[in-house]
């Protein structure tokens, strides 16, 4: 066989280009960068870089216009079962209750109703959403449901993660414990994981690797290694405050953009504009 | 929790209601004081006088309603969804719905008679056509609001198109049909009175314009009861069905 395990991701000179209405519109570029299985990788960049489009790609939402995009040394051409996806907004469904929507993944793959009914209430119970079963997501507050798409994502049991700006309408404090938890979850689970983010201490905190996008038609301008990453008390460290540091200057560097927060150790509470 | 309050509370605002109206018609029928308009207790007596040759023609118009109901939901949500799906379809009909949408489809009423006869057929044509433009607009503005995350989740899924109307479309779309339908039973009651009373010798229209014409008050009174009851029966099925499919949005 080849040298791919069945979960790597690997992007080769990836092009692509949206046509509209108006005109055509090239979001990424000369893509090309490689997902160990098994690692994260946290991508952070400016608004409308290719960041989302990035991810749909992988999801096998999106077809490259040029270049391959490889899953386990295969191109994607569809949705993979082994990959779950957290889009932007989290695509929750306001009619299904909690148990509904956690068990969706395994709906649609024909899982049998009692197994997916057991498996969903498993994943709630991992993410601390015992009790709410059968909740509307209107009746839960936005850390819920960011729980709630996270244990759509866990009853599935993919070994591919992929999640667009998860915690981005949750406020600093809590997002600092669901980042726990995500980190908890990969250190416990090693599933290979794409984090897009804004927020470049979400990105250090999370990211074995932090892929920095230019602006628009993204392309990575810059890899930093995040070696320390699971760490116990690395939020609080000099390491992680000079690593936010390191990803700000490639930021600066990379698409001339402003970012905002002083403090670099206010983690997750700055965004890139 | 607090069901069995709101529960009680919505019971106490029913009879509240029923009360007001029967007060305010006792009122009026004695400031009126016309055998036309006969008070909540005489109306009674006059219904069960009245209630045998009465039924036939309540079947008849409930029948109608319901068929046209069925017919004009049934053609519209189909167009509706090929409409939002497609750009160019859209474009293109959206000034016809646009243009036809605002005329009151009943003074098509003449034409129909013309052309279908005078039994049900010409009605059903009517009341459907009515239903069927206050459906699609409603549905057609409803697909437009479909969470597009939620379409992606299930292709990220590898669901099927299926899987997406199942999902996602359906629900998101199925209580603008009961909403419309809940606001057009008036309108639909409207043309079925006016298209019963203009022609044929059957249904609640008629009924009501023939013991008019009899100058049999009392009986006239028991058809427009009738007519009413049909209307506030179809209304509160509607509600109902609506507040189920929508109970996750409260
Ligand atoms: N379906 C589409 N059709 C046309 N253009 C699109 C489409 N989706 C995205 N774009 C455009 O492609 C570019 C990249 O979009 P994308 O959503 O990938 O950016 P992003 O990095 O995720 O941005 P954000 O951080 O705001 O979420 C943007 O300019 C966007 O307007
Ligand atoms: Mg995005």
């Amino acid at each position: 066989m080849d040298e791919h395990s069945i979960n790597d991701i690997l992007f080769e000179d990836v092009n692509l280009t949206y046509d509209g209405d108006d005109g055509s519109l090239v979001a990424v570029h000369d893509l090309s960068f490689e997902v160990a299985a098994g690692e994260s990788v946290a991508f952070i960049g400016p608004s409308g870089c290719g960041k989302s489009t990035t991810l749909h790609m992988v999801a096998g939402l999106l077809k490259p216009s040029e270049g391959r995009v490889l899953v386990g040394g295969v191109p994607v051409d569809q949705p993979r079962r082994g990959t779950a996806f957290i889009p932007q907004d989290l695509g929750l469904f306001p009619w299904k209750t909690v148990l509904q929507n956690a068990a969706l993944g395994l709906t649609i793959r024909k899982v049998p109703e009692s197994e997916a009914r057991t498996r969903a209430t498993e994943a709630l119970e991992k993410v601390g959403l015992s009790g709410f079963e059968r909740a509307y997501p209107k009746e839960l507050s936005g850390g819920m449901r960011q729980r709630l798409a996270l244990a759509r994502a866990l009853a599935m049991d993919a070994d591919i993660l992929l999640m667009d700006e998860p915690l981005s309408a949750i406020d600093a404090l809590l997002r600092e414990s669901l980042q726990d938890t995500l980190l908890d979850l990969w250190l416990e689970r090693r599933h290979t994981q794409m984090l897009v983010t804004h927020s470049i201490g979400e990105a250090v905190y999370l990211g074995r690797r932090i892929l920095v996008f230019s602006e628009r038609p993204g392309t990575v301008v810059a890899v930093i290694d995040n070696p320390d990453v699971g760490m116990a008390g690395y939020r609080a460290s000099a390491e992680f405050s000079a690593k936010c540091q390191e990803v700000r200057i490639a930021l600066a560097n990379g698409s001339s953009v402003e970012t905002q927060g002083g403090d670099p150790t206010d983690s997750g509470a700055e965004v890139v504009r | 929790m607090n069901r069995p309050p709101s529960m009680i509370r919505r019971i106490i605002g029913y009879v509240f209601a029923v009360v007001f109206i029967i007060a305010g018609w006792w009122i009026t029928a004695l400031l009126v004081n016309s055998p036309a308009l006969p008070t909540p207790a005489a109306t009674v007596g006059v219904l069960a006088q009245n209630a045998p040759t009465l039924v036939p023609y309540f079947w008849t118009s409930a029948y109608r309603v319901i068929v046209s109901l069925v017919i004009g939901t049934a053609l519209a949500v189909p167009i509706a969804h090929v409409f939002a799906r497609s750009r160019t379809l859209d474009a293109l009909f959206a000034p016809v719905l646009y243009l036809l949408y605002p005329i009151p489809k009943v003074v098509l009423l003449p034409i129909l008679l013309v052309l279908l006869g005078l039994a049900d057929a010409p009605k059903i044509a009517l009341i459907s056509l009515t239903v069927f433009f206050q459906v699609l607009v409603a549905v057609r503005d409803s697909v437009k609001i479909v969470p597009e995350s939620a379409v992606l989740s299930i292709r990220s899924l590898g669901g099927s198109r299926w899987d997406e109307y199942r999902h996602v479309v359906i629900p998101a779309t199925m209580p603008a049909v009961f909403t419309s339908l809940r606001i057009g039973v008036g309108t639909a009651i409207a043309v079925l009175f006016i298209a019963e009373a203009m022609a044929g010798s059957t249904g609640l229209g008629y009924f009501i314009m023939q013991s008019w014409s009899m100058v049999n008050y009392p009986r006239m009174f028991a058809g427009i009861i009738a007519l009413a009851l049909l209307g506030v029966v179809l209304y509160a099925i509607f509600d109902i069905i609506e507040r189920r499919l929508t109970r996750w949005r409260s």
